[in-house]
C-alpha cells in the first residue's frame, strides 16, 4: 500500500492503495466516482475512458502509481452541469440505449474534439473504434460528435 | 370512446393498498430519496411538500408534479420513458410535469414485470392506459364532489380540471389530496387513438442527463454502507466442477476477508435457472482490485465430470443431427418429395452459425443482503419475479420475505433473464452474514454459458419450368435446440412444404439471446430466398410479394404465424422509401424482411466498394409495430438492432477446445465497432391504429439476411457461415 495525491476534476484527493491498482478502481471503489465504467479490464472496450491531461486514456490499464501530478478528468468533471458541447449533443440526438458505455464514448469524443476540432468521418472512426457500444448507437454517436464540433466551432 | 373494465385491477389496487399500509407505494430511487429523480423535467414546478398516491402507478404532488412508476426493467429499450408516457397520455398531464421512478417488484399488483420477448409495451399497453385513465377519473370525481357537480360537467386536460359551463378550474396538484380514497372506478374511458397528444411524439430519454453526467444508475454502481464486494471463480470448462482450493493462501492475501465454495443448485429449477456451474469459489473483500489479484492466485482442483467438447465435436454433432437427429417440431404441406422430383430446377444450401455470448457491457453483478428471516436483492435483472422465486427456494424462505429492486441495466439481450448471479450474491451474503455486491470480471461473464446455441440449417427449393416455387424444405438443427419455426413464412405460401426442427445434445449451457432462433433463421431463410429469386430470374422483392399474394388469396395449410398483408406492407414501404426500382451506379443492394415478436421489419442495405472493401452506406428500414409510442426512441431501437445484426453476422463467435471457450474477452471475441457500422440508418414506421408491439428484437434478424444479400451483390460471393469474416467456405455465385 502507498499514499497517492491525485488531482481529479480539479480537486486534490489522497488515497492509500496498492501501487498497481488501476485508476478505474481507485475512482470507483475509493473515491465514489462510479461514472467511469468497468467493461473488460484490458483496454479493449473503452468504457473506462478518462482524461489524463488532455489525452483520453483507458483507466483500467493505468496504474495509480504512474499518474503523478497529471490531472485526471472523469465524466463527473467534464462540465459543471452536463453542458459540455459533447454532452449537449448526446442529449440532442438522444444517443443512449442502455447507457453503460456512454460516459466512455463521451470522454473519447471530448478528447477527440479538443485535439481535432473538425474531424472527418475517418478521424472519428479512428479514435472512436476503441469504444464499444453493445447496443449499437454508433450512427447517433457520429452525428452527435459532428453536432458538438459545429457547436464548439460556432 | 373505448371502455375497459377495471375489475381485475381494482382488486389489485386494493391489494397493494393493504400490503403497503396506508396505500403509499415506495418507488426505488436509491440515491435520490429526498428529491425527484429528474429535477430538470419538473422545471417551473416547485418540489411538493405532500405527495398523494392515486394508484400504484401514479403519485401527485401538491404542486402538480406527477411521479409515474415505471414497472418493468430498463435494459436500454427505453421503457422508463415510453411506459410512463402511456400513463401520462391517459392521465392527461403535461409530460414536463412528470418524473419517473422505478417501481419495485410487486407481483400482487403489476403484471408482467419483466424485460423479454419484446413484450413490455405489448403486454402492458392496456394496463398502463387504464392506470392513467383511472387516475384521471378519480381526480375528476374529486373535483366534481368539491364543486357539487357531475363528472360529465367537467373536463380534464393537461393537468387541469375545468368546468365545461363555468369559469372554475383546479389543477391536479390542488385536488390530488381529495382524490385519495375515492373508490377505484368500475369502468374507465380510454382516449381514441386520434386524440393522443403525447403518444406518437418523440420524447427524450428520462435518464438522458444522468447518463451523460455519469450519475450512479447501474447495478455495478450500487453502494450500501457496510457492504462487502465479492467475486466468483467457476470451472474453466463445461464438463468440470469445483474441487478444493488453496483457501488458506487466498484468505491470507491483503484485502481478502474470506473465501469459500458456494452451491446455488435448487430443487425443481425453472427456465431462468439455467446455469453451467452451480458450485463456485467465492472471494469476499473490501474492494475490487485485491479481489482480482486473489482470483489470479486461486489454485483450484477442478474435477472433470463430463465430456470436454470442442468446436469440431459441435460441428460433427450438427451435421449428424441434420441426417438422423430427433425432430422436435415439424410441418408438412402437400408432397414435397414428389414436387422436388418433378422440379425443373432444384437448389440446396446449408447455413451455419456459431455459439455467441450476450456480452452485455455491464458484466453480471448483484447486491444481496440476507438475514435470518429476510432477503433484499438489488440489481440488474430482466426477470425480478423469477429471481425472487429462485432465491426463496435457495434460502428456504417464504417469497413474502424477499424483496427485489431493479437498477438500470447495462444491456440485457436475454442474458439477464437468467437469475444465477442473484442467487450467487444471496448465497455469499448468507455465508458472510452481511450485505454484499457480487461482480463478475469480463472473463467470468463470457465463459460461464447461457450462449446463443450453434445452428445448422439446410434449405432446399424447387422451381417448375415457369420459375414458380413449387417445393420448399428446411431442416434445421441446433445444440441443444433447433432454429426452425415450422409455421412461419414461407409456410402458407408454397403448395409443397416441409419444415423440421431438430435437437442435438451439448453440455454447453445456452439461453435466449436477442430474438432467439430468429437471430439465425431470418438470415438463413432470407439469404436463401434471395438465391431462389435469382434462380427464378425475379426481383427479390417481387418474388417475396408473389409468395405473400398466395398467403393472402389462397393460403396453403391450416394455419401460419403471420399477417401476410402486414408482412407485404413493410416490403412495399421499404421498396418505395429506398427507391428500390431505381438502380444507382456503384450501389449494391440487398433486401430482407422478417416477422418476429409480433413486429414486421423489412430492410434494404446499400453497399458500396471502397478500396476493395464493402462498406454499408445506408440501411433503409420499414417497420410495422402498430402504434409507435415514442418515434425517435423507437427508431433508435431499430438502428441498434441493425448494427447488432451486422456485428454478429460479420464478426462474433465463440469457439471451444477441451470444454473451454477460446474467446474470453474483447481482444479475441470481436464485437462490431464504430468504423464497421453503417453510415446512415433511416427508419420508417407504418402508420396504423393497431395496439403496439415490441421493438427490442425485431430489427436484428432481417439485418443478417439483407447484409448477406448486399454483400453478394457487391462481391459476387454468397455468405453461408457466420461470422462472415471468418467464413471457411467461399462460394462464388
Amino acid at each position: 500500500m502507498a499514499n497517492y495525491s491525485l488531482k481529479i476534476n480539479g480537486k486534490s484527493v489522497e488515497v492509500d492503495v496498492d501501487p498497481n491498482t488501476p485508476v478505474l478502481w481507485v475512482l470507483r471503489d475509493h473515491l465514489n466516482l462510479v461514472g467511469t465504467k468497468y467493461g473488460c479490464g484490458i483496454a479493449q472496450c473503452g468504457s473506462c475512458t478518462i482524461h489524463l491531461g488532455d489525452a483520453a486514456v483507458r483507466s483500467c490499464q493505468l496504474p495509480v502509481a504512474v499518474v503523478g501530478s497529471q490531472e485526471i478528468t472523469t465524466i463527473e468533471g467534464l462540465s459543471e452541469n452536463g453542458d459540455h458541447p459533447v454532452q449537449q449533443a448526446w442529449l440532442e440526438h438522444d444517443v443512449p440505449q442502455c447507457g453503460y458505455c456512454q460516459a466512455g464514448q463521451i470522454m473519447s469524443a471530448a478528447a477527440l474534439l479538443k485535439n481535432n476540432p473538425n474531424p472527418s468521418d475517418a478521424d472519428i472512426d479512428a479514435v472512436m473504434d476503441g469504444n464499444i457500444c453493445r447496443c449499437g448507437t454508433y450512427v447517433r454517436i457520429k452525428q452527435a460528435i459532428k453536432t458538438a464540433a459545429n457547436t464548439q466551432n460556432a | 370512446m373505448t371502455k375497459i373494465r377495471t375489475q381485475y385491477n381494482r382488486r389489485s389496487f386494493i391489494k397493494i393498498s393493504a400490503a403497503a399500509g396506508g396505500g403509499m407505494l415506495i418507488g426505488f430511487s436509491w440515491l435520490n430519496a429526498c428529491k425527484p429523480n429528474a429535477p430538470e423535467m419538473a422545471a417551473g414546478l416547485p418540489l411538493p411538500e405532500e405527495w398523494y398516491e392515486i394508484n400504484g402507478y401514479i403519485k401527485i404532488g401538491d404542486t402538480g408534479l406527477v411521479t409515474i412508476y415505471s414497472p418493468n426493467p430498463e435494459i436500454g429499450q427505453n421503457v422508463r420513458t415510453s411506459m410512463p408516457m402511456i400513463v401520462a397520455e391517459e392521465l392527461d398531464v403535461p409530460w414536463d410535469h412528470v418524473v419517473v421512478e422505478q417501481a419495485p417488484l410487486n407481483t400482487g399488483f403489476y403484471q408482467n414485470q419483466f424485460a423479454g420477448g419484446s413484450l413490455s409495451i405489448r403486454l402492458s399497453w392496456n394496463a398502463l392506459r387504464m392506470a392513467g385513465a383511472t387516475g384521471r377519473r378519480m381526480l375528476l370525481e374529486a373535483a366534481a364532489k368539491e364543486w357539487g357537480l357531475g363528472v360529465a360537467d367537467l373536463n380534464a386536460s393537461e393537468g387541469v380540471i375545468s368546468e365545461i359551463n363555468g369559469d372554475r378550474s383546479i389543477s391536479y396538484g390542488e385536488i390530488a389530496s381529495n382524490a385519495v380514497g375515492i373508490e377505484i372506478p368500475e369502468e374507465v374511458e380510454l382516449k381514441e387513438v386520434k386524440d393522443f397528444k403525447l403518444i406518437g411524439t418523440s420524447q427524450k430519454n428520462v435518464d438522458g442527463k444522468k447518463i451523460i453526467t455519469g450519475e450512479p444508475l447501474f447495478g455495478l454502481d450500487f453502494h450500501r454502507d457496510g457492504m462487502k464486494l465479492a467475486m466468483i471463480a467457476h470451472p474453466p470448462a463445461f464438463g468440470m466442477t469445483v474441487g478444493d482450493f488453496n483457501a488458506d493462501e487466498i484468505k491470507g492475501m491483503p484485502g481478502v476477508d474470506d473465501a469459500f465454495v458456494i452451491d446455488i443448485s435448487i430443487d425443481e429449477p425453472a427456465m431462468f435457472d439455467e446455469k453451467g456451474f452451480h458450485q463456485l469459489v467465492a472471494i469476499v473483500g473490501e474492494s475490487t482490485w485485491p479481489l482480482m489479484k486473489a482470483k489470479n492466485a486461486l489454485r483450484v482442483n477442478w474435477q472433470t465430470t463430463g465430456e470436454l467438447e470442442s468446436t469440431a465435436i459441435h460441428k460433427k454433432r450438427l451435421a449428424d443431427a441434420l441426417v438422423n437427429g430427433q425432430v422436435q417440431e415439424s410441418r408438412k404441406d402437400g408432397n414435397p418429395e414428389a414436387a422436388f422430383r418433378r422440379a425443373a430446377k432444384v437448389i440446396e444450401r446449408t447455413y451455419n452459425a456459431p455459439f455467441i455470448a450476450h456480452n452485455t457491457l455491464e458484466p453480471m453483478n448483484f447486491f444481496a443482503h440476507v438475514t435470518a428471516d429476510k432477503a433484499e436483492l438489488i440489481g440488474p435483472t430482466q426477470t425480478p419475479e423469477a429471481l425472487e422465486g429462485s432465491v426463496a427456494k435457495l434460502l428456504g424462505m417464504p417469497i413474502e420475505n424477499i424483496t427485489v429492486n431493479m437498477t438500470r441495466i447495462g444491456g440485457g439481450f436475454g442474458r439477464r433473464l437468467y437469475v444465477h448471479f442473484g442467487l450467487e450474491a444471496a448465497a455469499i451474503s448468507k455465508q458472510i452474514g452481511g450485505p454484499v455486491k457480487l461482480i463478475y470480471t469480463r472473463e467470468d461473464d463470457m465463459t460461464q454459458g447461457t450462449y446463443r446455441p450453434t445452428y445448422s440449417s439446410v434449405y432446399k427449393a424447387g422451381l417448375d419450368e415457369n420459375n414458380n416455387l413449387i417445393a420448399f424444405s428446411v431442416r434445421g438443427a441446433g445444440l441443444p435446440e433447433g432454429p426452425v419455426f415450422p409455421n412461419r413464412f414461407p409456410a402458407g405460401t408454397i403448395e409443397n412444404y416441409s419444415a423440421e426442427k431438430i435437437l442435438a445434445p451439448t453440455n454447453v449451457t445456452t439461453g435466449a439471446w436477442r430474438a432467439p432462433r430468429s437471430n439465425f433463421t431470418a438470415g438463413a431463410e432470407q439469404s436463401f430466398l434471395d438465391e431462389v429469386a435469382e434462380l427464378a430470374g425475379k426481383d427479390p422483392i417481387d418474388f417475396r410479394l408473389e409468395l405473400f399474394d398466395r398467403a393472402i388469396n389462397d393460403p396453403v395449410g391450416a394455419e401460419f404465424d403471420y399477417d401476410a398483408e402486414r408482412y407485404a406492407g413493410v416490403l412495399k414501404l421499404v421498396r418505395e422509401k429506398s427507391n428500390w426500382n431505381t438502380p444507382m451506379e456503384g450501389v449494391h443492394r440487398g433486401v430482407a424482411a422478417y416477422f418476429c415478436h409480433s413486429t414486421y421489419v423489412a430492410e434494404v442495405f446499400d453497399m458500396v466498394m471502397e478500396n476493395g472493401n464493402p462498406v454499408i452506406q445506408k440501411v433503409w428500414c420499414a417497420v410495422d409495430c402498430g402504434i409507435v409510442v415514442n418515434p425517435d426512441a423507437a427508431a433508435n431501437m431499430i438502428q441498434g438492432g441493425v448494427v447488432d445484426g451486422i456485428g454478429h453476422a460479420m464478426y462474433s463467435q465463440l469457439t471451444f477446445e477441451n470444454g473451454s471457450p477460446r474467446e474470453m474477452n474483447f481482444d479475441t471475441y470481436k464485437l462490431i465497432r464504430h468504423s464497421q457500422a453503417p453510415r446512415e440508418i433511416e427508419v420508417f414506421f407504418v402508420e396504423n391504429e393497431i395496439a403496439p408491439t415490441g421493438l427490442g428484437e425485431p430489427g436484428l434478424p432481417p439485418a443478417m439476411g439483407a447484409l448477406a444479400n448486399a454483400m453478394y451483390k457487391a462481391t459476387g460471393v454468397r455468405y453461408y457461415d457466420q461470422p462472415f469474416m471468418g467464413m471457411e467456405r467461399k462460394v462464388i455465385g
